[in-house]
């Protein structure tokens, strides 16, 4: 179990007065402390943890966010920026003691700019809302978390959310080109702008991915892209894991870089099949689902080489769309991986290690030995061309004994990621999930001088003090009760 | 000369030399191959230290896209080595030793450090996007790490990219795993004769508006290049069939704004290697070198405003490059000109005296400059990495 900092008794007596210095500044409805209304906000997609906050405030702008975070800085009280609510590793969970700041009323589209390929946009706006807005003049955002319908652009750059097809477009800091940041004294600073590469500390860098640890980011301008003419799928399906991890070597090695390579293993591609009736092969023990872009032309040249490349490795069977809709099929099954995982399973918790591509056979027959060791199942759906894995671990949430292996087994993973070479996430962020596991890959002092870092800029520890680094060590406690 | 200068061997000396000069508070300027040592301002250091020692190539699996090598490793060796497996450095790193007079080659700590990057920067990302990991040393003698020799990863802060860019002021970067690419199998370039750069950045805009996969945009003046008048170039990079296919089409979508010409292979090589190198600019070597970076649509806006009269656009017109007299006069018109657009400025280069004299870089606004300076204080608490490098105290 993950333990959370006990509450400042000084913060919860002096609750009343806290929440109409928040009502002074926030317009009507904008704070909730109602038990039942916040209840919502007690957990995110890390829903086995749960803790109701102080309060939660819903701004409207910068300058109210701005306000609520200096009356919070004066009255030492934590806070927790919260978009959505998706985090995987529990990145929003919120603490007794701590004002959530909800983002999701800043959710408007302040510019979109063609000729300079940008757009402007509120943390609040969805990640999809923004492809959806420039996608009619044949544009898009390139990264598309899974969350993609729901998770917000903030809580993108909280957490430098990926996707599927971030082996060709890269990852949400490769997309940015500036951010309004809020401090955690109420100082509201540009980041980057409209260009690229800012001259000075890379602040922009840093920033992203610090899980809402170093500020609060209000606004985003993003780097819009022109669509590819047209995409397809294909589907390949192998005899063994490491057949399928020689299969993503020779493509890789053949100098085709797919827009997307996923990887699914055999309990994956079960649990799809029942789900969504993609026409996955039963009896294979791993399939790869790629994709590429460009006319229709450069498609069928990319689909030739790529099959070309599997036939090599004796695959069960190949399927090449041969139009868009039959390419939404294939995706079908895996794009629902995780809810075809939840039909099977009550609950599950979805691991996010990244490991070099070239152990992926040694760690599935070890997640698989665990996986008989635990008694719990796991399916594996991994993004091939960067080693990111997401196995999912199966176990009833109702059996606290079965949650406790759970946890165990994904700690256990993660161990075996970063002793092969990797490490413990790679896009869904450290949050409470995976913020005991740091030693696994820093040394204190490098744990000590990344905490320094936030000092710098929060040296209360009041933002998001209870997450990424492990409690002991943690500058926010040393005054707790 | 040789008594000042710290030539470590490996990485765990070159710690004990840092954390020497920390007890001491010896200042020390940290210096791959030096070619670079007129961008920003004058390091004024009693040592320099070297980080020729810690050389060469410690990891490279093709099929991962993951290259690691000590930081003093010459680029050349690092090409070479993408290149027997076709494969190339992703952001096409320029080394500028014409530009700045000195004898080559670059190293990989030095291209990580000041976060240089070339013309396929707007569509494959600048150097700091591709620092996957970073071994380096602390202004207080400490070894860490951060990020790793994977893909994907979001464990942590992430230092790369604070260190990515720092011009070796938080720390001394020791070994750096880069993502790569393979290379393209063919290239092709678009050019397009225009009248001037107002008309030169729409064609630029045009093309990476097009679904085509343009990979570099840069606005060439008369004579650039060795193309007749000024000249919008647009790249492709891809397999030959498709270098091909979209170079049809992008030549009969520009076609409406002037003569089009198409150059392949070596011929479009040798000019992309041109605009990398900063050399269509045709700055004369007793003139400052201005590099500034703003919305591609404000390009020439800020040309007209600094009043410069040697400008190359690359990035799509976002990347300008200016070349002008020395003075302080000169460096303040380009300083306005970039603030009014918007966007970043680097004095490239210019004689000692003018980079010790005025701001080399944008100031930060007050609250980012104080958390900057503790982030300071934290990595370098005696102030002895490359003190005054990017700002004058610092």
């Amino acid at each position: 179990m993950i333990r959370l900092p006990d509450p400042k008794p000084e913060v919860l007596a002096r609750r009343e007065a806290i929440l109409a210095g928040l009502r002074a500044i926030l317009p009507e409805g904008g704070v909730i402390s109602e038990p039942l209304r916040l209840k919502p906000y007690e957990t995110d997609g890390l829903s086995a943890y749960r803790q109701p906050p102080l309060a939660v405030v819903l701004p409207t702008s910068t300058e109210e966010v701005a306000a609520v975070l200096r009356l919070c800085q004066a009255e030492g009280v934590r806070v927790v920026p919260r978009g959505a609510g998706t985090s995987l590793s529990g990145g929003a969970l919120p603490l007794a003691d701590a004002v959530v700041i909800g983002l999701m009323r800043m959710n408007r589209i302040l510019e979109v700019d063609y000729a300079n390929r940008l757009a402007v946009v509120e943390a609040g706006v969805t990640n999809l809302g923004i492809t959806n807005h420039v996608s009619a003049d044949g544009f898009f955002y390139a990264p598309d978390p899974s969350s993609q319908l729901a998770c917000m652009i903030g809580g993108n750059v909280g957490m430098n959310s990926g996707g599927a097809h971030c082996l060709k477009y890269g990852v949400t800091a490769n997309n940015l080109l500036g951010v309004k940041l809020v401090t955690m004294a109420g100082e509201v600073v540009e980041i980057g702008g409209r260009h690229l590469d800012a001259a000075g500390y890379d602040w922009l860098g840093l920033i992203t991915g610090s899980e809402g640890q170093l500020g609060i980011v209000t606004e985003v301008t993003v780097r819009i892209l022109r669509s590819p003419e047209g995409q397809r799928a294909m589907l390949a399906a192998f005899r063994g894991t490491e057949i399928a991890g020689q299969a993503v070597d020779a493509i890789i090695g053949s100098g085709i870089i797919p827009v997307a390579l996923e990887f699914m293993d055999r309990p994956c591609i079960h649990a799809c099949e029942a789900f969504a009736h993609a026409g996955y092969p039963l009896d294979a023990e791993a399939m790869l689902i790629i994709e590429v872009e460009g006319s229709v032309a450069e498609q069928d040249m990319l689909l030739g080489k790529l099959k070309e490349i599997c036939n090599r490795f004796d695959p069960i069977s190949l399927k090449v769309a041969q139009t868009a809709e039959e390419s939404l099929a294939i995706w079908k099954g895996r794009k629902g991986a995780f809810g075809a995982v939840g039909r099977i399973s009550p609950d599950y918790l979805c691991m996010d290690g990244t490991i070099p591509t070239g152990e992926l056979p040694f760690v599935l027959k070890r997640i698989g030995e665990m996986s008989a060791q635990y008694g719990l199942q796991v399916a594996n759906v991994f993004h091939a061309g960067d080693g990111n894995l997401h196995p999912l671990i199966m176990f009833d949430a109702n059996d606290p004994a079965s949650f406790h292996k759970a946890e165990s087994f994904g700690a256990d993973i993660l161990k075996l990621c970063v002793e092969v070479g990797g490490c413990l996430t790679g896009e869904h962020g450290v949050g409470v999930e995976k913020r005991d596991l740091m030693g696994v890959q820093f040394t204190e002092a490098e744990l000590a001088q990344q905490r320094a870092i936030k000092s710098a800029f929060d040296p209360a520890w009041l933002l998001n003090p209870a997450k990424v680094f492990p409690l002991d060590g943690n500058p926010a406690l040393q005054r707790a009760a | 000369m040789s008594d000042s200068v710290l030539a470590p061997a490996d990485e765990a000396e070159l710690a004990a030399s840092v954390a020497a000069a920390a007890a001491a508070g010896t200042p020390l300027a940290i210096e791959g191959a030096g070619t670079k040592r007129g961008l920003l301002r004058p390091v004024q250091a009693a040592r320099t230290l070297s980080l020729r020692g810690l050389s060469g190539i410690t990891l490279y699996k093709p099929q991962e896209l993951i290259l690691s090598a000590r930081a003093g490793t010459p680029l050349p060796e690092i090409e070479a080595a993408l290149a027997e497996h076709g494969q190339h450095l992703i952001a096409e790193p320029p080394s500028l030793t014409a530009l700045f007079g000195t004898e080559g080659p670059p190293t990989l700590g030095g291209l990580v450090a000041t976060n240089l990057s070339g013309p396929r920067r707007i569509s494959g990302g600048a150097m700091r996007d591709h620092v996957m990991g970073i071994r380096a040393v602390n202004g207080k003698g400490e070894v860490f790490r951060s990020g790793g020799r994977v893909l994907k990863n979001v464990t942590g802060l992430d230092l790369c990219k604070l260190l990515t860019g720092a011009h070796g002021t938080l720390g001394v970067l020791t070994e750096i795993t880069l993502k790569v690419l393979p290379g393209p199998e063919a290239t092709g370039t678009v050019a397009v004769a225009v009248a001037d750069l107002a008309q030169g950045v729409q064609v630029l805009s045009a093309g990476l508006g097009s679904p085509y996969g343009v990979s570099a945009a840069a606005l060439l003046p008369a004579g650039g290049g060795g193309l007749a008048g000024m000249q919008a170039v647009l790249r492709l990079e891809d397999f030959a069939e498709s270098v091909a296919y979209r170079g049809a089409r992008l030549r009969a979508e520009l076609a409406g704004f002037g003569a089009v010409q198409w150059l392949e292979g070596a011929a479009s090589r040798a000019l992309w290697d041109a605009v990398r190198e900063a050399a269509p600019l045709g700055a004369e070597p007793g003139e400052a070198v201005w590099r500034v970076s703003v919305a591609p649509g404000e390009g020439p806006g800020v040309v007209a405003a600094a009043g410069c009269p040697k400008a190359l656009l690359d990035w799509g017109g976002g990347l300008v490059w200016l070349a002008g007299p020395a003075t302080e006069a000169r460096h303040a018109a380009v300083m306005a000109a970039a603030a009014a657009a918007g966007g970043s400025f680097t004095l490239f280069r210019a004689p000692e005296a003018l980079r010790a004299a005025v701001a080399v870089l944008p100031a930060e606004p007050p609250a980012l400059a104080a958390i900057g300076a503790r982030v300071k204080a934290v990595m370098d608490p005696a102030g002895i990495l490359n003190p005054g490098r990017m700002r004058a105290g610092l």
